[in-house]
């Protein structure tokens, strides 16, 4: 790892910046509240009045088998008996679900507390988004898991769960062609995930504010497919230029990426789910660390395999893919991973 | 692999099918564009779905190259398939998703990822941009049908072993290896599935065994 990591820091710090910018840039337009689904909530205050009270975040904390609703609160208010709130899925904002009790937290007053603590009866998803109205004062806001455990959790999942290659099966003749040397699946996996955060990020940019203000959202596969070919092509260049060695250690396999389900499936998964930003940087990290974990686990096992007594009819690649169905079968054991607690 | 296609007079459309459907089964044979055979595969109608569109867009691209192969200038060429491919699979995929709503769910983000596939582009290369349009069009229609052939065999499998059905039909009670349907199922079938041809290749004695080294394409 360090061989190839020391003769080409300068790349990797270059590689490091790009990403930090894309992220920071999705960061602030998120936090100017140009895109919903970032921030955890925005409730309007009335003008005029003295320090109303807001509704600063609300989320839904899972323990021993009970759910309940963790509301803060900028200043505490006056009535606190359940009726007074009323809590829907945000799905199906005409179905309340009925609020059993409404305490303070850690034993305080429910009229003296900023933080609210709401039993429900039935058990709730804490990764789904939910509804809060409260009916004195008029307040609403959205209850949903935070950014930051939006975003871990995404990672994760995509990473591991829904591993791009164990679960989801893309970049299978990739994965496959470049598994046999450590060495080639290590760079071969930075490379990918480094073009997957950036075409993402790219791709993100171009969905949001090009395509869906002008109702283009049909154009996906032939815009997407654009993004890939013109950033790969770019790097390519560039690299080149700036970066010789590094360009002659990476350079063919940003060749084969250009057209790869793999880094196609990215901008086309952030679509369907109309994510949102930071969500669309996490799928693009997590996957990327997925599929650069999946090319190092096999390439492993494979230079194993090369030493050992394979029947002929199973030589090449039958075993390997034998191989990558028993790392499916461990990578199952992920799916009972409950990432919101 | 394309040695056997360069003589200048086209071969006959029967053996073009043929040499799509076996010679150069693009999923058995040149192990190319394996993702979608592994993935929708876990019943025979997904499969059946899945192969329609890709022997659809391969016939569509190969007529559309054919027709205006001498337009397209051989330096930019690759980017003018992969336009010409991305076009019809959103094509396709529209129609998909407006005519079959409830397959088109479970297959919609492969019939999107069609546009990567690798095989479809090498058919471009290899055959549509050198002969007219009535040949390339068996080709297309040769190498669609083999994968829609390969991804029907092998959601067959997947569908009566894991489910013990077929096309939704019970044909046995229980489910006799769910294993099967489960991802890891999946990667075991194909590995099956191409030993399987490689013992047979040893067995007629014709090959040499290098089917198992297939390509490592996109």
């Amino acid at each position: 790892m360090a061989r190839i990591l020391v003769p080409t820091r300068r790349g990797i710090a270059l590689a490091a910046i790009l990403a930090l910018a894309a992220a920071g840039l999705s960061g602030v337009l998120a936090a100017r509240g140009a895109v919903p689904s970032a921030g955890r909530m925005s409730a309007s205050p009335p003008r005029g009045a003295p320090r109303p009270p807001r509704i600063l975040g609300a989320w839904v904390e899972r323990s021993g088998g009970e759910s309940r609703v963790v509301v803060r609160l900028s200043t505490p208010i006056e009535r606190v008996e359940p009726a007074n709130f009323r809590f829907t899925e945000a799905a199906a904002p005409d179905l309340p679900i009925v609020v059993r009790e409404v305490r303070g937290a850690r034993g305080a007053a429910a009229n003296a507390s900023a933080r609210l603590i709401l039993t429900v009866a039935q058990p709730l998803d804490p990764s789904a988004r939910y509804r809060l109205d409260i009916l004195e004062p008029a307040l609403a806001g959205e209850v949903r898991p935070s950014a930051w455990a939006l975003f871990l959790a995404v990672i994760l999942s995509s990473a591991l769960i829904n591993n791009f290659v164990f679960t989801r099966y893309l970049g299978l003749c990739i994965f496959f062609g470049v598994s046999k040397k450590r060495e080639t699946a290590l760079g071969m996996g930075a490379t990918f995930a480094f073009v997957m955060v950036t075409t993402g990020m790219l791709s993100w940019l171009l969905y949001e504010f090009v395509m869906k203000p002008l109702h283009l959202r049909f154009l996906q596969v032939l815009v997407f497919i654009g993004v890939v070919a013109f950033l790969v092509q770019l790097l390519d260049t560039v690299l080149k230029k700036t970066h010789g060695a590094l360009h002659e250690k990476f350079g063919i396999y940003l060749v084969l990426i250009t057209t790869n389900c793999i880094i196609l499936a990215v901008p086309l998964l952030n679509a369907a789910a109309d994510a949102g930003p930071l969500e669309s940087l996490a799928l693009a990290m997590g996957s990327g660390a997925g599929f650069a974990l999946a090319l190092f686990l096999m390439s492993c096992a494979r230079e194993r395999v090369e030493l050992a007594r394979v029947p002929p009819a199973l030589q090449g690649l039958p075993i390997a893919f034998a191989l990558a169905g028993l790392f499916a079968l461990a990578f199952m054991g992920f799916s009972g991973l409950n990432l919101f607690r | 692999m394309s040695a056997a296609l360069l003589p200048p007079t086209p071969p006959p459309a029967r053996r073009l099918i043929l040499n799509g459907l076996f010679a150069e089964n693009p999923v058995f044979r040149l192990a190319l564009s394996l993702c979608p055979a592994v993935a929708v595969t876990t019943t025979v109608l997904n499969g059946l779905i899945l192969g329609v569109a890709v022997l659809m867009v391969q016939v569509l691209s190969s007529v559309t190259v054919a027709l205006a192969r001498g337009l397209i200038h051989p330096r930019v060429r690759i980017p003018v398939y992969t336009i010409i491919i991305a076009v019809w699979v959103s094509a396709i995929d529209m129609t998909l998703a407006a005519f079959v709503p409830a397959l088109y769910a479970q297959v919609g983000l492969y019939v999107k990822l069609i546009v990567a596939f690798a095989i479809i582009i090498s058919r471009l290369e290899m055959f549509a941009s050198r002969y007219p349009l009535v040949p390339s069009f068996w080709d297309g229609f040769g190498m669609g049908l083999g994968f829609l052939a390969a991804l029907v065999v092998i959601g067959a499998l997947r569908e009566l072993l894991g489910n013990g059905s077929i096309f939704g039909v019970r044909l046995v009670a229980g489910k006799p290896l769910l294993f099967f349907a489960l991802p890891a199922g999946g990667f075991f079938s194909i590995a099956f599935l191409m030993a399987f041809f490689n013992w047979i290749e040893r067995r007629v004695g014709r090959g040499r065994g290098r089917a198992a080294a297939g390509g490592a394409h996109g």
